[in-house]
């Protein structure tokens, strides 16, 4: 691309129709109507069980204007997978013009990509399919009430992570599922951040046009999971990036590019302090999600060869 | 959508879904408690309420706008009030604060 993208490339048509029963300032809603903007229009949609299933396709009307396909909660990668497979048989019998390009796209929540999908995701990455899945992480399971995923971060208070003398919210770390598909040899992984949407458009254009399996992974704020005033949604995805508890950057074939540079950050607690859900956390606690940032920000510079998240501001 | 429900014999195989986009059937106005009024005149065409909008609620329309201090615009900004949940995203990310939250009265 020569050019960095700006919000007045964005295409103005929307893909995703209103009426959609998605929370009051869903961040899960504002990723979708800019996901489909980047979509070419024949693209299948194959959709996990989750948030944004059931808000969007309540029989019998439908918000979305792609082919849209529901799965299971454990197989979207693997619905996609055949519909890749069988888009391909249908060329080679002539039943669709050989010329015809149709894509396929799964999106999947946390709970059906970190813990109940991984291993058709894990199948779809490693047969190679030409195919782009993208997680909405709003770190836990939303839509059946608030229970910890594996997505769920340190610290964070979920119904099933309770906060009382014995738990202290949740005890375990996020799994990092960008290493996880790495880990399979993908050409392309990349993380979006609803708050920085010119960037978000970018990344699900360059993914859907290259060839084979494609990992995005994007930051979704839940007004009712994480505790906070509905007007905060995008106020929240940007302190994410701010502080570096979210971090956005692609990774093609291999190298590393940060495309939210922070040349210097805010300490974790101006984030941790807009949520209620991490409203019981002591400073011992949040130094140590302080430390795992630090962690994590030192990893990604390595990465990047260079420091392109700055150290935290005094 | 009509007083009488399909019979199963109506309905397409699979129950599939055959119109896009049908949702905008439902209305989601009733969410509301509290209403965004743009201020036309202190907007600045910034397109970012737009952009962040969740629904979508908000309209860029091409209708021309002229402000009290003779600026002219060729794009407006309006809310769907028949969609808006009143999340006020619009009006918390709004840079120069010409989108008022004011309490939806019926």
């Amino acid at each position: 691309m020569s050019r960095a993208l700006t919000i007045r490339d964005l295409p103005r048509e929307e893909r995703f129709a209103p009426g959609h029963r998605m929370c009051q300032g869903c961040g899960a809603a504002i990723l979708m109507r800019h996901i489909t903007k980047a979509l070419p229009k024949d693209t299948i949609i194959v959709q996990a069980t989750g948030c944004v299933e059931v808000t969007t396709t309540l029989y019998p009307e439908t918000s979305w204007m792609n082919p849209w396909l529901h799965i299971a909660f454990e197989n979207a990668a693997a619905g996609a997978s055949g519909v890749e497979a069988a888009i391909k048989v249908l060329k080679k019998k002539g039943q669709l013009p050989p010329g015809k390009e149709v894509r396929v796209v799964a999106i999947g929540g946390d709970g059906g990509t970190f813990d109940i999908g991984i291993q058709a995701l894990s199948g779809m990455l490693e047969r190679g399919h030409d195919i782009l899945y993208i997680v909405y992480d709003n770190e836990a399971y939303m839509n059946t009430g608030i229970q910890r995923s594996g997505a769920t971060p340190f610290g964070a208070w979920t119904t099933t992570t309770p906060v009382g003398k014995v738990w202290h919210g949740e005890w375990r770390r996020k799994k990092d599922i960008i290493g996880i598909a790495l880990a399979h040899r993908v050409p392309y992984v990349a993380t979006v951040n609803p708050a920085y949407l010119p960037d978000l458009y970018a990344k699900v254009s360059k993914a859907m046009s290259i060839k084979g399996p494609k990992l995005i992974h994007a930051f979704s704020p839940c007004v009712p999971g994480w505790r906070y005033e509905p007007a905060l949604t995008i106020t929240i995805a940007k302190m994410a990036v701010q502080t570096g508890m979210w971090i956005n950057y692609e990774i093609e074939n291999g190298v590393l590019n940060v495309t939210t540079p922070v040349p210097k950050r805010k300490p974790v607690r101006e984030y941790l302090k807009l949520q209620g859900r991490f409203r019981h956390l002591t400073d011992e606690e949040i130094n140590t999600i302080q430390k795992f940032v630090d962690e994590q920000v030192a990893y990604i510079n390595k990465l990047a060869g260079k420091e392109v998240i700055g150290p935290v501001e005094a | 959508m009509s007083s009488r429900l399909p019979s199963w014999k109506e309905l397409p195989i699979g129950a599939v879904i055959l119109e896009p986009g049908s949702s905008r059937r439902y209305k989601t106005h009733e969410w509301r408690t509290l209403r965004p009024v743009i201020n036309q005149d202190k907007c600045i065409r910034c397109r970012i309420c737009w952009s962040y909008c969740p629904e979508p609620a908000i309209l860029e329309v091409d209708k021309p706008y002229v402000t009290s201090t003779n600026r002219r615009y060729e794009i407006t900004y309006m809310v769907d009030y028949d969609y808006c949940k009143g999340c006020g995203i619009c009006a918390q990310e709004c840079p120069v604060k010409a989108i008022e939250m004011v309490p939806e009265v019926r």
